[in-house]
């Protein structure tokens, strides 16, 4: 693969044990704290995190994936109707911490429908939000509370995220627009 | 996708794929204490019903306003049809009115694919005279995906009054698109002379056939399409071609029973029979709503054109 490596399976390791330290730390342990992952990588890192959090708090927090298509502000915008993949958020959110998971943040348009199909679930008592890159370039007044990397990009260039589960290694690379 | 679903020819397998899976993510949309998103936000669906129908019209109803769109209900009593209005003039309203999506229901053969000439909508052929009633056959393949995990290779029988059925005619467009095994059963008058052409297979023997099936779909006798007596009565009816009680036990173990509703218990099928466990006539409704959510987001949630996938 072409582009420039932002975080090799290493660092990426290293970065979300930091988070998984960090989200402990913030709500004074993990008892009433919850995940949900941003489909499609989203939901990996999760799952990742939660096993992290076991292991240094021994509190199994319970996972969700969220898919936000229904809430996206630009159907109809595209010539097909975007691809739909599985919602499963299987414990209640009333009154719970929930910690929103994706692979980067972008434009913070993902976020906001992933707030808005958040809520449709019930009403948790704070939503935060941790993302493995942070890329700039936001159209809505939105800021993660944990950062793996903050990494500075052009509005054009192409940032990917490899994971185990999904891709078969894990990286992260930054593919800057021609 | 085509912009239109006007019969089970207007899709491709990988279409009926795509539909299915979408379909999948409205089932969970259905299980929220909020069983609402806000994906069509703002677009209008007319329900355009020329004949009378509960299922279908609420169906699409529930479909549409879970996806928060706007629904207008017409139906013919009441409204300026029962005036003399022509569907010309009424399609015309509709698309004066600003209407993305008609679903009609009309006792003429064709007129939805009339309608597409005449609007901009998308149109949806929600049951046309005894020619095709699409969006049931892929509630019925939904539920026996669901049900059996598959669609290729499943026997399925569609028994009874297949000549004025445009059920049968839509699923087995659909059931022989997917790779399934399809016999039509019935007594010799209600079967269409042409149907060998749409590759299936014909019977007239279900204690034959009932062993060796993985869905039994029973069809409704449709009395009030049949103008002439197609069968001497409805008893000699029940006994030949009825899912009694007596004749289900031939199923195999696993099989479905099926049908499109409503019902005539006691005729085409047993009362006893159709509350069976192995009976998903209940989960075939449910999965209706989840259906027509999915078939609208599809046919909707698009621009329909190139040039506006530019911007990702």
């Amino acid at each position: 693969m072409s582009g420039q490596k932002l975080l090799d399976a290493e660092d990426i390791r290293r970065v979300l044990t930091r988070i998984a330290h960090e989200i402990i730390e913030r709500n004074k342990g993990a008892e009433k704290v919850a995940l949900v992952g941003i489909a499609s990588r989203g939901d990996h890192l999760a799952r990742r995190l939660a096993e992290q959090i076991l292991e240094i708090e021994g509190t199994k927090v319970p996972v969700g994936v969220l898919d936000i298509t229904f809430y996206r502000d630009d159907i109809g915008l595209k010539a097909e109707a975007p691809v739909v993949s599985e919602t499963r958020v299987g414990f209640d959110i009333n009154g719970v911490t929930v910690v929103l998971v994706d692979d980067v943040l972008f434009t913070g348009r993902t976020i906001r429908a992933a707030m808005d199909a958040l809520m449709d679930f019930g009403r948790p008592r704070k939503i935060q939000l941790a993302v493995l890159v942070d890329r700039g370039h936001r159209e809505l007044p939105i800021r993660a509370d944990f950062v793996g990397k903050n990494a500075p990009t052009g509005r054009a260039d192409d940032v990917r995220v490899l994971l185990e589960e999904s891709d078969g290694e894990d990286a992260v690379v930054v593919e800057e627009a021609g | 996708m085509n912009k239109h679903l006007l019969s089970m020819h207007d899709v491709t397998a990988e279409d009926v794929v795509r539909i299915l899976d979408t379909a999948e993510s409205f089932r969970e949309v259905g299980t929220r204490v909020i069983k609402k998103v806000p994906a069509l936000r703002g677009r209008t669906v007319v329900n355009l019903f020329y004949e009378s129908s509960t299922r279908t019209r609420i169906s699409f109803e529930l479909a549409a306003k879970r996806l928060s769109a706007d629904v207008i209900n017409f139906s013919t009593g009441g409204s300026s049809v029962s005036k003399g209005e022509s569907l010309k003039d009424t399609a015309l309203t509709l698309q004066a009115m600003g209407a993305d999506a008609v679903v009609i229901r009309h006792s003429s053969s064709g007129s939805p694919y009339q309608l597409t000439k005449w609007v901009k909508a998308s149109v949806l052929n929600a049951g046309d005279g005894t020619h095709e009633h699409p969006t049931q056959a892929l509630l019925d393949l939904y539920t026996m995906r669901e049900k059996l995990g598959r669609l290729e290779g499943l026997r399925v029988a569609i028994v009874g009054d297949v000549l004025h059925s445009r059920v049968a005619r839509s699923l087995s467009f659909g059931l022989v698109k997917m790779g399934a095994d399809v016999t039509l059963i019935g007594p010799p008058t209600l079967i269409p002379p042409d149907a060998p052409s749409w590759g299936v297979q014909v019977s007239y023997d279900v204690d034959g056939a009932l062993p060796k099936l993985d869905v039994c779909y029973v069809l409704r006798v449709q009395r009030e399409r049949q103008r002439l007596e197609y069968f001497p009565s409805v008893r000699e009816y029940s006994r030949l071609f009825g899912l009694t009680r007596g004749r289900v036990g031939a199923l195999p173990e696993g099989a479905l029973i099926m049908h499109p509703g409503p019902m005539n218990r006691g005729v085409e099928i047993d009362s006893d029979v159709a509350d069976l466990p192995q009976s998903v006539i209940e989960e075939q409704v449910t999965n209706g709503i989840a259906i027509r959510m999915s078939l609208l987001y599809l046919l909707l949630g698009g621009s329909g054109s190139e040039e506006a996938s530019a911007d990702a």
